[in-house]
């Protein structure tokens, strides 16, 4: 079989168990596609001596007949997740040397089921940040590229370079984190399907902390059908954390019978912007139109606090952010400034956060002290509390009156290029978030689905939102999605 | 509400960053225009709502008050930029 680095979970499941292949022939496959794809700056940390192992393991186990979905197959993994003796540094250089002595509950899991492990990714420094420019590792570029102009784009971010390694097939998929938008806006820029599952569907323990009532892992991969699988092996019920759901793990493929008909689909009016592009508008209507074809009820729905969800987000996120990045200090692990003559420990912690965090780490972290600091935190912080109350209410209301699923445009735009947000104030970047992030701030799952290219030939995405813990139903109405849309195109390599 | 040079200092101060004198006339700029934007919610009537503490309705489980970890003093150790003696080094703390 030739390119095997381009195959998707689904189809290199049936290869290895039908004999047609092995796990360290798709390995090497893919390890040569790293090495060819430096200039994407997707990979890291690159792990080839770990995944040549795990390789091996697995294909021992499926000659042995005893081989769960995921055995064999080799991924990608954020620089977020705690890999044991391997760097994670969340793309900071306060955590610059730092190599857990742990594993994270979700990678465990993927290591269990026979996995392999390709390197770290790429992302925005702690997940802060919607173009992958905030990376010690410096920028990831996305593999599309505007019809023959060859300047560099996103691949959006956080998750960055996830998105940029699973579109340029360099892994068969990657694993990615969600807070306000950091799976599904990526997905949507690389043409790759992103779930972020309820809150509570996957442990967070092990992956570093950046907003934690908002955090969450999910898959990113090539279909629909991977993301099911991936995520069967990424979920379930983890005493470490104790937001974790004990709810069983349904089988999230076999949800997939691409029947939709009698679903209701909500069209929420407040997604509609004030200066969308045209091309996003029409592409949220043919995805309309696609799923009315397949038999779903299309309902017009309001969310009416829709416009409030990134302000309560960026007082939410960032407070939670300036206590949980606290704990880097540089005492127990990290970077630790160099410190002058009759330097005290405030000025070594001073000097080493400094140093150690990027620009917008350290804007959030101050956002975060400010809005929780004596005399301002019934203004902001309870009140952005209330008003995500009110976001959450919006959802279950329309829930109650019986809506299945909600489909929007995944983000206002298509991939941008990279500097080309330098000057614009923090602000600006924030709005990539606008219709992913009330789904983290009402703990809801979300997908991002490819769904057409624009005129410049590049990406979009539509998302659909689901009840909490319907992952199953919202990957069928994403499958039904997908299949109609046909989106096949991938982008021509320059790398 | 305005965040002057003189907060942008306070701030940074309360959130152990070092910021340069010369830096704080910027840092008050951003911070000002974050600030402006969540000045939005002050649109919203939120009489009445309680704050939400959790996206799912739960109560934080409870366990059995017993050591469950721990003689792992190597491990935690294993990453810190000053470890001595089997103890984290800081700077003197105490005059």
């Amino acid at each position: 079989m030739a390119d095997l680095n381009k195959l998707g979970i689904a189809e290199a499941r049936d290869a290895l168990r039908k004999g047609d292949v092995t796990s360290m022939e798709l390995t090497e496959a893919c390890l040569g596609a790293i090495e060819d794809a430096g200039a994407l700056s997707a990979f890291v940390h690159n792990t080839p001596d770990i995944a040549r192992a795990q390789a091996a393991a697995a294909d021992t186990r499926i000659k042995s007949g005893d081989a769960p979905d995921m055995c064999g197959i080799p991924l990608g993994i954020k620089d977020l997740f705690c890999t044991k003796g391997v760097p994670s540094q969340a793309a900071s250089r306060i955590l610059e040397g730092f190599k857990p002595e742990y594993e994270s509950t979700i990678t465990q899991q993927l290591w269990d089921a026979g996995s392999v492990m390709l390197g770290k990714l790429n992302m925005d420094e702690f997940a802060m940040g919607s173009s992958n420019e905030m990376s010690v590792y410096g920028d990831v570029v996305n593999p599309w590229r505007r019809g023959n102009d060859d300047a560099p784009l996103t691949p959006g971010g956080s998750s960055g370079g996830s998105a940029s390694a699973v579109a340029a097939d360099l892994c068969l998929a990657a694993t990615g984190t969600d807070t306000g938008g950091s799976i599904r806006q990526p997905a949507a820029f690389v043409g790759i399907t992103g779930l972020k599952p309820t809150y509570g569907r996957c442990s967070r323990w092990g992956v570093v902390a950046f907003a934690s009532s908002l955090d969450q892992a999910g898959p990113m991969t090539k279909s629909v059908r991977d993301a099911a699988i991936m995520l069967g092996a990424m979920a379930g019920h983890d005493p470490k954390d104790s937001t974790s759901a004990e709810l069983a793990v349904p089988d999230f493929e076999a949800a997939l019978t691409g029947d939709i008909r009698g679903k209701k689909i909500g069209i929420p009016k407040e997604y509609r912007m004030e200066g969308m592009p045209p091309e996003i508008e029409q592409l949220w209507a043919d995805g309309t139109a696609m799923l009315k074809d397949a038999g779903a009820e299309i309902i017009d729905i309001s969310l009416p606090h829709t416009k409030y969800a990134l302000p309560a987000y960026y007082v939410v996120a960032p407070a939670e952010a300036s206590s949980n990045l606290a704990r880097y200090d540089g005492v127990r692990f990290g970077h630790r400034a160099k410190i002058g003559h009759g330097d005290g420990i405030t000025e070594m912690y001073e000097k080493t956060r400094a140093e150690g965090f990027g620009p917008e780490v350290q804007r959030r972290v101050m956002i975060g002290t400010y809005v929780l600091s004596a005399g301002f935190y019934d203004a902001y912080y309870n009140r952005a509390r209330k008003v995500r109350s009110l976001i959450k209410k919006d959802f279950e209301d329309v829930f109650a009156e019986g809506v299945d699923a909600i489909l929007t445009p995944a983000t206002p735009s298509a991939a941008f290029g990279l500097g080309e947000m330098a000057n614009a104030d923090p602000v600006q970047m924030y709005l990539n978030d606008v219709f992913t992030v009330t789904v983290n701030l009402a703990g809801l799952p979300g997908i991002a689905v490819p769904a057409g290219l624009d005129k410049q030939g590049l990406p979009l995405g539509l998302q659909l939102i689901g009840r909490p813990w319907e992952e199953g139903d919202l990957l069928n109405t994403a499958y039904a999605l997908e299949r109609a849309a046909g989106f096949v195109a991938k982008p021509a390599k320059w790398w | 509400m305005s965040i002057d040079t003189a907060t942008a200092a306070r701030v940074a101060k309360l959130a152990r960053i070092a910021v340069p004198q010369e830096e704080l006339p910027k840092l008050a700029d951003e911070l000002n225009g974050i600030i402006a934007f969540m000045e939005q919610l002050n649109e919203v009537d939120v009489e009445g709502v309680e704050p939400m503490t959790s996206v799912t309705p739960q109560r934080l489980k409870r366990r059995e008050d017993v050591v469950t970890d721990g003689s792992q003093q190597k491990a935690v150790l294993a990453n810190a930029p000053d470890a001595r003696e089997g103890f984290f080094a800081v700077p003197k703390v105490v005059e």
